[in-house]
């Protein structure tokens, strides 16, 4: 986990915070599913936390992220609140899509958070659509996408990267190669494993980094948005992580990948090999770790509160926003 | 008055625009230096260069997604996608993305972006370059649909089109492009929702949609001379659509007839006759007719396309039937 800049502790210790309060969040909202409460889909991102904080670090505000089906991770790490999150899960008029998006389309533009998809790969056009109407602009910002690998097999991979490398666009394209689209293993439909090597055919830089390292991760990002800004173009990212739970809550996790592979996969927690990293090297001690749990914890459990607590919408407002001006519909 | 053609108006609405709004960027494929198939852009690279002026690959789908990123970040796309037929590739970032962008973000992302190109058939332009597709688009929630018929209404809704928050399908009839008609020299702008009365009349209304109001407003000459007084509306917007205009025209005359060169099935035809028998019943004579183009891809051959689209010749003769009834 060598830098050539080092995090501050600060930021170390900041890194650690989003990854924990990702997974209790998730971990709240897999007991909530289980009770009913979450009416529709919820795709976990459990195990691929640093790949949302490593590259959310590296961003402001004005830096815009359009994400997937499984972006609650990057919608924590972009600056929405667990509460807003849950409600929006639970269909509440509080939550970050006030009850119309759910899991599925979570949008806080407040924060730059974009939205998540019900859709693979429209979020990469997007992203190169941002990032084209920040130089037209002339603002520094950047356009984020996460995508998963199933994406970097759809057309949209490549017709946005491809613009976005022809017009040296401020894109970053981050691809969370967690092996598997849906129940497809990655290395099933396609005769090139690897997704960073398909820059070259863009005529971009593309690596590769271990997506269950924050630091690497970080350190991509760092290099990736430092370009953007620069006015240099996009890079595409491959974080190669893995999600340990199913695709889905409520779905069977068999059939399509072995225990073995699940649990060594566990064995690289990229929270608890974070965690032992800076002890190890003396970033942070156990009394600042176990407050940091402890406030995640307090908060998850506050988060969670305020959910159940919020109103659903009101049925009245069904039929407002379809369009932007109401009249003449 | 002076007068320009329909892509001349157009043209005019988008540069003074563009000169009103930096935020306004063009994409499409040869709507750069080249300026566009239709002459859409010609002049306004040299005047706003490449980042408003900017040819893409041949990538529907990518660059109307991109523009509905763009969008999203604030500026003002339009896409001039040259053939309607071209953006059926792009129909999920359509409907999935641009059109419920707005109700998915509750209204804290706005939409503004349109997607201009031609439509049409009678140019012996064959299949995959003679498509209208309105019907489709209006039945997407989120999407406003304009259909121009004289170089009047292409300027005043095109501009109408560029300030909307909403995402707006514009759609150029490619037997239109070049009619020269008045437009005047100081600024309009038409309201989305209000049809024109092309041709007033009494006895019996037609309803006809972009290059079938010419053929309706032929057609009504025709009867004139044979002492009836025929009224021609132009909705303008398919979505949203003037059904009050279609009403009371309906309460007067008692008759009417719709005339589209698509396919009558799920068409506009059919919406405007299920709504006019829903709430103008009583003030009917006879049932509604439609008269449609064939619901067959569109041929090639100029003998084999006349067959399958409706004329002045068919439309006098569908109003005679109706007239009889």
């Amino acid at each position: 986990m060598s830098m050539e800049k080092k995090p501050t502790s600060d930021q170390l210790l900041s890194l650690y915070r989003v990854m924990l309060t990702i997974r209790r969040s998730e971990e709240q909202l897999a007991k909530m599913f289980a009770a009913g409460l979450v009416h529709g889909a919820c795709h976990t991102y459990v195990g691929e936390e640093a790949v949302a904080t490593g590259v959310c670090a590296h961003l402001r505000a004005g830096d815009m992220v359009f994400s997937t089906h499984r972006g609650h991770g990057h919608a924590l790490a972009k600056g929405v609140s667990p509460g807003a999150l849950m409600a929006e899960l639970l269909g509440r008029e509080t939550g970050v899509s006030r009850g119309r998006g759910g899991s599925m389309h979570l949008f806080s533009p407040e924060v730059g958070m974009m939205g998540t998809s019900g859709i693979v790969a429209p979020c990469i056009l997007q992203a190169t659509g941002a990032a084209y109407a920040f130089k037209l602009k002339g603002l520094d910002n950047v356009g984020v996408a996460f995508f998963g690998d199933g994406a970097s097999n759809n057309g949209a991979f490549h017709e946005g990267i491809n613009m976005a490398g022809a017009w040296k666009l401020p894109a970053i394209f981050v691809c969370e190669n967690n092996l598997y689209a849906t129940e497809i293993a990655y290395s099933s439909v396609t005769a090139n494993p690897e997704v960073a090597t398909r820059a070259a055919s863009f005529g971009i830089p593309g690596v590769a980094v271990d997506g269950n390292d924050v630091l690497a991760v970080y350190k991509a990002a760092e290099e990736a948005v430092r370009r953007a800004r620069a006015g240099e173009g996009p890079t595409l990212i491959e974080c190669k992580t893995y999600r340990t739970r199913a695709h889905a809550e409520g779905m069977r996790d068999a059939g399509y990948r072995s225990q073995d592979e699940i649990n060594a996969w566990k064995q690289r927690d990229p929270i608890a090999t974070f965690r032992k990293h800076l002890l190890e090297d003396e970033d942070a001690g156990e009394p600042e770790l176990q407050k940091i749990e402890s406030d995640v914890e307090s908060g998850t459990v506050a988060a969670a509160k305020f959910a159940q607590a919020s109103p659903y919408p009101d049925p009245a407002t069904a039929l407002t926003h379809v369009f932007a001006e109401e009249t003449n519909r | 008055m002076r007068e320009l053609t329909y892509t001349a108006a157009a043209r005019e609405a988008l540069t003074e625009e563009m000169a009103r709004d930096s935020t306004i960027f063009v994409v499409g494929e040869g709507i750069g230096p080249r300026g566009g198939n239709f002459g859409t852009t010609l002049g306004l690279y040299e005047l706003y260069g490449p980042m408003r002026l900017r040819d893409t690959p041949i990538a529907e789908r990518g660059f109307i997604g991109m523009c509905t990123g763009a969008a999203m970040a604030g500026a003002r796309p339009i896409v001039d996608f040259m053939m309607v037929d071209f953006i059926l590739d792009a129909m999920g970032e359509i409907i999935n993305q641009t059109a419920k962008m707005q109700y998915m973000s509750s209204g804290r992302i706005k939409m503004p972006i349109v997607l201009r190109g031609s439509i049409g058939i009678g140019k012996a332009a064959a299949t995959h370059h003679s498509g209208a597709y309105y019907s489709i688009f209006a039945n997407v929630p989120g999407l406003r649909v304009v259909v121009p018929t004289t170089p009047y209404d292409a300027k005043g809704l095109f501009k109408t089109a560029i300030r909307s928050d909403d995402p707006v399908i514009f759609l150029e009839h490619k037997l239109l492009l070049n009619n020269k008609g008045p437009v005047p020299e100081e600024e309009y702008l038409i309201p989305f929702g209000q049809a024109a009365i092309s041709r007033e009349g009494k006895d019996v209304t037609v309803v006809a949609i972009a290059a079938m109001v010419q053929e309706a407003l032929a057609a009504s000459d025709a009867l004139a001379k044979e002492g009836v007084s025929v009224e021609v509306i132009d909705p303008r917007t398919i979505s949203p659509l003037d059904i009050d205009t279609i009403l009371a025209s309906v309460h007067k005359t008692g008759l009417l007839l719709v005339v589209d060169e698509t396919p009558a099935m799920c068409g506009v035809g059919a919406e405007i006759a299920a709504q006019v028998v829903d709430r103008g019943f009583d003030d009917l004579d006879a049932p509604v007719r439609r008269l449609n183009g064939s619901a067959v891809p569109v041929p090639y051959s100029p003998t084999l396309e006349g067959a399958m689209l409706p004329g002045a010749g068919s439309i006098a003769a569908a109003l005679r039937e109706l007239l009889a009834e």
